[in-house]
């Protein structure tokens, strides 16, 4: 998510942006200046050559150790195909791979309710409308080790406040995030939690692009609350749960943070909770592997991307462009 | 001199900040005056004061070497340590531990110190063996001790007289532990006897010695061994008696911080605590060290660090003349005095056990002539890692140990037969 914060690029984009405003919505086709494109090549460089510099040649870099055995202080020999051929063959991805599929679709879970969040925010008359946004908004921009850290907090076994909530109920105490069969739970549950607000701000934006002629019509022929949300809101906000989706997927494929903040290393639900993402940080860094971490990352390229175009494909059965 | 005050200033304010500025290229060939200027890495902020003494005595004798400190939190201090090596802006001198030590030395990033220490006559006899011999590979010599770690049964005095058990002493043995834990566990004050929590340094790697095992020996993984087992069910059984509180509640909240809120009688912890434990009222009122008690052999861990010069380093005349005068016993009585860590060197232990008359810490260096070296491999981490994911349930209570500990070994073997490759 971390876009170079240079100050050059984001001079560019505005920039850039000025006259397209100026000109509407046909700006940008109205004939090649080729001035102009030059100028605009020359201010997108900098972000364009941090992109390539620092992501699609390390991923080429990448590609290339993953066929060698990598020396913990530089140095490599090609060994083929061997660092897949152990990835394939060791159980713990295996297990990584299942945990990390689990944490995509608890992911998804996000967006249902952030819709459902977004409509509730773009009722007619609702007051401090930005205070909720912002309210929503802020775990999403609030460091993961924070998150973790008070989260662990929450979950503690022996003095965590959910605990002591759910005794009130009668429930005996239960060690969240230390127990093999909640800790993935739990930690998926956070992310859930501090992703709403990302996804909220796409689909209130994308709610608010939906034309009002057809909700008053849809009220003249006398449909309800209800029947609007889904009969309009809906199938008109469904490209950007398309878009949503996608992210969503992408990012819980990408689980690591949260793990490594939450789950110590002596904690015993750890081989049940480890992600592909933070068994590759164990191999290239904890345990001088990287050629076979290489290929570890290679294995998550192609899972992400064949999920990518999968939804892809199915999009076409629900996606309503209007 | 005026660098040095900056130096110390940027330390106190911003540790962090302090290392993360590594400023390789600018120190690294920087000749203040003629004078040769050496880096030192490191990652305990604790020992930055007691280290900066050493440097200062070592400077009034070398009046042509200079030394800066780099400090680089233990989180991130391997990974820095690896990149700055490839980089070629590795420290000229730096902290190793038993760990990472065989890494190094195999892969020829370390200076050879065998010849120096010879020529110099540097008093290497006067460190524990058991401490010197980690810091050896292949036969040679890597790196010099500075500091030792023993572990010793930590206890907490006013549990004992509510329960009214006697104090533990030299004379006790794994029954009389276990007694006594049943003894103290008091469910309705949420007080257990001892915590078996899953630490392979402090808790189990002392009882599998203890118990006759072994972890490591000529490659091969030692956890299938029937006793070795013996020395893992040692804590699993604790757990299953409901004397200890179960490891997926130690990870949560860890042993150490469980005695220190005096909701656990025993505890198995370092020698390294004592200072923490000082600092905590109760503990320094009421708490007390002994040695470990007796399984089948008498045995406690020993680790410490040392420090080794990159053999990449430009400057390693100066570089090996910092390491001779740390392995010394001026270096080590400064050291000492500080609080911190107990000096390896022979004797010079009194500051630190004078610096906290209520515990005996005596107890710490008399383990000495039974402390096993920490155990290490090429790529320790590899099967450290796989300790505690394969322990963690019988540590919780669930699972057979026994189980647990062969499938570790059949494991573990596979990741020494990698490291051979």
């Amino acid at each position: 998510m971390a876009v170079f914060p240079s100050t050059a690029a984001a001079e560019a984009e505005g920039r850039i942006r000025r006259p397209r405003t100026k000109a509407g919505p046909g700006g940008a086709t109205r004939g090649p200046n080729s001035r102009t494109q030059k100028a605009a090549y020359l201010f997108i460089a900098p972000i364009g050559l941090g992109f390539l510099l620092f992501y699609i040649w390390p991923m080429f870099q990448t590609f290339g150790y993953s066929f060698t055995s990598f020396g913990p202080f530089g140095g490599n020999s090609w060994i083929g195909g061997d660092n897949y051929a152990r990835v394939l063959q060791d159980v713990t991805v295996w297990r990584a791979v299942g945990n990390t599929l689990l944490y995509g679709a608890i992911g998804l879970v996000t967006l249902p309710l952030s819709i459902a969040v977004a409509a509730l925010l773009n009722r007619r008359g609702l007051r401090g409308v930005s205070v909720y946004r912002a309210l929503y908004f802020i775990p999403f921009v609030t460091l993961p080790v924070a998150v973790g850290l008070v989260w662990n907090w929450l979950y503690n076994g022996n003095f965590g406040l959910l605990n002591e909530v759910l005794s009130w109920f009668g429930m005996s105490r239960h060690y969240w995030v230390s127990d093999p069969s909640s800790a993935l739970w739990a930690i998926g549950l956070v992310s859930v939690w501090q992703s709403i607000g990302y996804y909220l701000i796409i689909f209130i934006a994308g709610i608010k692009g939906i034309p009002q002629d057809y909700y008053e019509a849809a009220e003249l022929d006398g449909a309800g609350p209800v029947r609007r949300f889904f009969t309009i809101t809906l199938p008109l906000l469904s490209p950007s749960i398309f878009f949503a989706a996608i992210i969503c997927v992408i990012n819980s494929l990408q689980m690591f943070d949260l793990i490594y903040v939450m789950m110590a290393p002596t904690n015993p639900a750890l081989g049940s909770t480890q992600s592909v993402v933070s068994l590759f940080y164990q191999w290239a860094f904890q345990q001088n592997n990287q050629g076979a971490a290489a290929a570890l990352a290679f294995v998550l390229m192609l899972l992400t991307a064949s999920l990518t175009y999968l939804q892809f494909r199915l999009q076409k059965r629900w996606v309503h462009y209007a | 001199m005026r660098r040095r005050t900056l130096l110390a200033g940027a330390l106190a304010a911003t540790p962090l900040a302090a290392g993360c500025s590594t400023g390789g290229e600018a120190s690294g060939t920087a000749e203040a005056g003629g004078r040769t200027t050496l880096t030192y890495g490191m990652w305990d902020v604790a020992q930055a004061p007691g280290m900066q003494q050493i440097i200062k005595a070592f400077e009034r004798e070398n009046p042509d070497v200079s030394v800066e400190i780099q400090l680089t939190p233990w989180n991130t201090y391997w990974t820095t340590l690896r990149t700055s090596m490839r980089g070629g802006t590795a420290p000229d001198v730096f902290w190793m531990n038993a760990v990472n030590i065989q890494l190094y030395a195999a892969n020829g990033v370390l200076e050879p110190l065998g010849e120096h220490i010879e020529r110099d006559r540097t008093p290497v006899g006067k460190h524990p063996k058991a401490l010197v011999d980690i810091y050896a590979y292949d036969g040679e010599q890597y790196g010099l001790p500075k500091d030792f770690d023993t572990i010793g049964l930590w206890y907490n005095k006013e549990l004992f007289d509510k329960a009214g058990v006697k104090y533990p002493d030299s004379s006790w043995t794994w029954d009389d532990l276990r007694d006594a834990a049943r003894e103290l566990t008091n469910p309705k004050a949420r007080v257990y006897g001892i915590t078996a929590e899953m630490d392979r340094q402090s808790k189990f790697y002392p009882t599998v010695f203890g118990a006759g095992g072994y972890v490591l020996r000529d490659g091969r993984s030692g956890f299938a061994d029937e006793r070795s087992i013996e020395g893992l069910r040692f804590w699993t059984d604790l757990v299953d008696r409901g004397w200890s509180p179960p490891q997926s509640a130690m990870a949560e909240v860890r042993s150490r911080n469980l005695y220190l809120s005096e909701q656990t009688a025993m505890n198995y912890d370092l020698s390294a605590m004592a200072s923490f434990m000082y600092g905590t009222p109760a503990i320094k009122d009421h708490g007390g060290v002994t040695v470990l008690p007796k399984g089948r052999e008498r045995a406690t861990v020993i680790h410490g660090l040392a420090n080794v010069i990159s053999a990449k380093s430009r400057k390693k005349k100066a570089a090996w003349k910092f390491v001779d005068f740390m392995a010394r016993r001026p270096a080590a009585e400064i050291q000492a005095k500080g609080g911190v860590t107990i000096s390896s060197y022979e004797d010079t232990q009194d500051a630190w056990l004078k610096s906290m008359p209520e515990f005996d810490l005596r107890n710490f260096i008399d383990m000495l002539d039974y402390a096993v070296p920490y155990p290490s491999s090429r790529n320790t981490a590899v099967w450290e890692d796989l300790e505690y994911l394969l322990l963690g349930a019988p540590f919780s209570g669930k699972g057979n140990i026994e189980d647990a500990a062969r499938t570790l070994a059949k494991q573990m073997d596979r990741a020494l037969d990698e490291e051979d490759k």
